[in-house]
């Protein structure tokens, strides 16, 4: 696309960082270099870890080294050990979240669609809002016990917040013209809100629930830690008590994980709700 | 099958004017909170399949009328009839960017097998053809407002309003729509409101131009040229020399 090199051609929106890299021309002769740099530094630290452990110029009491947090992962996972706990902790993760998300989306229409509602609903949320929900831990154990129900309750409550405002937000600010577009054409109220304000706001909707996705990951290791058998984070505190930072370092990378797929996957939903948005300004041009 | 906007009593009232008139307003009057009249007491009708041009400077209230005989703003006072079926083109093509440029077009009206057809032919007949399926964030400026126009046309109004169409757009996009709303207007014959800042484009396109002035029409005059129109006829500049001077731009 870029083969012919002409300085003209240069168009402002299209200098982003990898629309330049693409006119240098190492380019065609090593392709994918700035690929490969990337993990050159990540790679790095990891091997300075290791080597550091090694010669024990680190204490594994402290830190597990990468290559027995290696084997350690490989064991746990033999044994079903962390497939178990994984299970459960993804379990807690989605369910807490569908309550959010129902709750969230539910909330927000009532609130963003009827000036009644938004009396109603906004004002009790936004004090809400300004909780730390993590403060509420003693509470839902006096209330709920320690069974599953106050760590589910736990990430959605958390989680509702984000998809609450963000979809509210949206609702809220659509631009007014296409509104009056809408009039001009004769559409009714219930053809305005399906046509105009939702898909509108879906672009807030989804920015809210890559937010929750976040937060119900950092509920769920708190509710965990605090009070269970079971699930990713109780496996870390186990391993607690028997000085195994292997196994906690093993779960702390499980979280990284779970949060860098969740995270992926909401952008993968982004993409293909979100077709429409062009990626580039006017890419469908063929610029 | 027309409607009368109008507050209260005043609808009433008989209005004087051609019993014909498609548009017809009267003492139509509109002020912002306490601020002075935008429109004061204003008068104008027009005829079925008539095209009018409105000029007046920035801030004149065109946009007001505009969106007064759209029903987008409320008559407060004064009376305004106009037809049920109309359609407005604004400045900014306002599609919908989520639904295609087809979905766009036929956006409010009944759904059935046969929607998506009406809206090609009207895409083909505004020269998008091409893009039917394309999402409104891909297309050019001068796309977008055919897209907008088709929307308007696929109603088949009896009553067009354009709110500067065409403003944004590189001068020869411009001449590309403004030949276009000719002939388009040569085949569906609606009565059409233009707004416009420019002079020669309401005398290419207009059977009459009026001009708006301090919340009224000062200036109402005929322009009974022949069609197809060119720059270069004498009569054209006498015509933008009397509009000129009535937008207040002298060259002394
Ligand atoms: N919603 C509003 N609230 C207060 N004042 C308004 C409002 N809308 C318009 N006005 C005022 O009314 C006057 C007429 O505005 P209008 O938009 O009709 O002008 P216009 O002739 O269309 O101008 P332009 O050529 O710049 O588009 C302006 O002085 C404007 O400030
Ligand atoms: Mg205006």
């Amino acid at each position: 696309m870029f083969e012919t090199f002409q300085p003209s051609a240069i168009r402002a929106h299209a200098l982003t960082a990898d629309a330049v890299s693409a006119f240098l021309p190492m380019r065609s002769r090593l392709p994918r270099w700035r690929d490969i740099s990337r993990y050159v530094s990540p790679l790095a630290l990891v091997a300075l870890w290791q080597v550091s452990c090694s010669v024990g110029l680190v204490s594994t009491r402290l830190v597990a080294s990468p290559a027995q947090i290696a084997v350690t992962a490989w064991s746990l996972l033999r044994d079903g050990t962390l497939e178990a706990n994984l299970g459960i902790s993804l379990l807690r993760a989605a369910l807490g979240l569908s309550i959010a998300l129902l709750a969230g989306v539910g909330l927000a229409l009532v609130s963003g669609l009827s000036r009644m509602g938004e009396d109603i609903v906004d004002a009790p949320l936004q004090i809400m809002r300004t909780l730390p929900v993590l403060a509420l831990v003693p509470l839902f154990i006096l209330w709920f016990g320690i069974g599953e129900t106050p760590k589910v309750l736990l990430v959605a409550l958390g989680a509702t917040f984000p998809v609450y405002l963000n979809l509210h937000k949206g609702i809220r600010t659509v631009d007014p013209k296409l509104l009056e577009m809408a009039r001009t054409l004769g559409l009714s109220h219930g053809q305005t809100v399906r046509d105009v304000i939702l898909p509108a706001a879906l672009p807030d909707l989804l920015v809210g629930v890559r937010y929750a996705v976040g937060v119900a990951w950092l509920m769920l290791v708190v509710a965990e830690q605090i009070n269970a058998e079971s699930g990713i984070g109780h496996m870390m505190m186990d391993a607690e008590d028997f000085l195994r930072t292997d196994i906690i370092l093993v779960g702390l990378m499980v979280y990284g994980l779970l949060g860098l797929l969740s995270d992926n996957l909401v952008r993968g939903l982004e993409a293909w709700l979100l077709v429409w948005r062009p990626l580039s300004p006017r890419r469908g041009d063929g610029a | 099958m027309n409607t009368f906007l109008s507050p209260q009593q005043i609808a009433l009232e008989p209005v004087a004017g051609p019993a014909a008139a498609a548009v017809m307003v009267s003492g139509l009057t509109r002020r912002f909170a306490s601020g002075p009249a935008v429109l004061d007491g204003l008068d104008l009708h027009i005829a079925p399949g008539e095209f009018v041009a409105l000029l007046g400077r920035s801030g004149s209230g065109k946009s007001t009328l505009l969106r007064t005989l759209s029903g987008l703003d409320p008559v407060t006072a004064g009376s305004v009839r106009r037809p049920d079926n109309m359609a407005v083109v604004f400045q900014e093509s306002r599609l919908l960017p989520w639904r295609r440029v087809w979905q766009n077009v036929v956006l409010g009206q009944k759904k059935d097998e046969a929607s998506r057809a009406r809206a090609e032919a009207v895409l083909v007949e505004v020269g998008l053809g091409h893009r039917t399926d394309a999402w409104p964030l891909t297309l050019s400026g001068g796309e977008a407002q055919r897209a907008a126009l088709a929307r308007a046309l696929v109603r088949e109004p009896d009553f067009l309003m354009l709110d500067e169409p065409f403003a944004a757009l590189d001068a020869l996009s411009r001449l590309q729509m403004q030949r276009l709303v000719a002939a388009l207007w040569q085949r569906h014959r609606c009565a059409v409101l233009l707004v416009t800042h420019d002079v020669d484009e309401a005398i290419l396109l207009a059977d009459r131009a009026v001009v708006l002035e301090a919340g009224r029409i000062r200036t109402d005059i005929a322009i009974p040229l022949d069609r197809p129109r060119r720059h270069t006829d004498p009569r054209f500049e006498r015509f933008r020399q009397t509009l000129l001077d009535a937008l207040g731009v002298h060259d002394d």
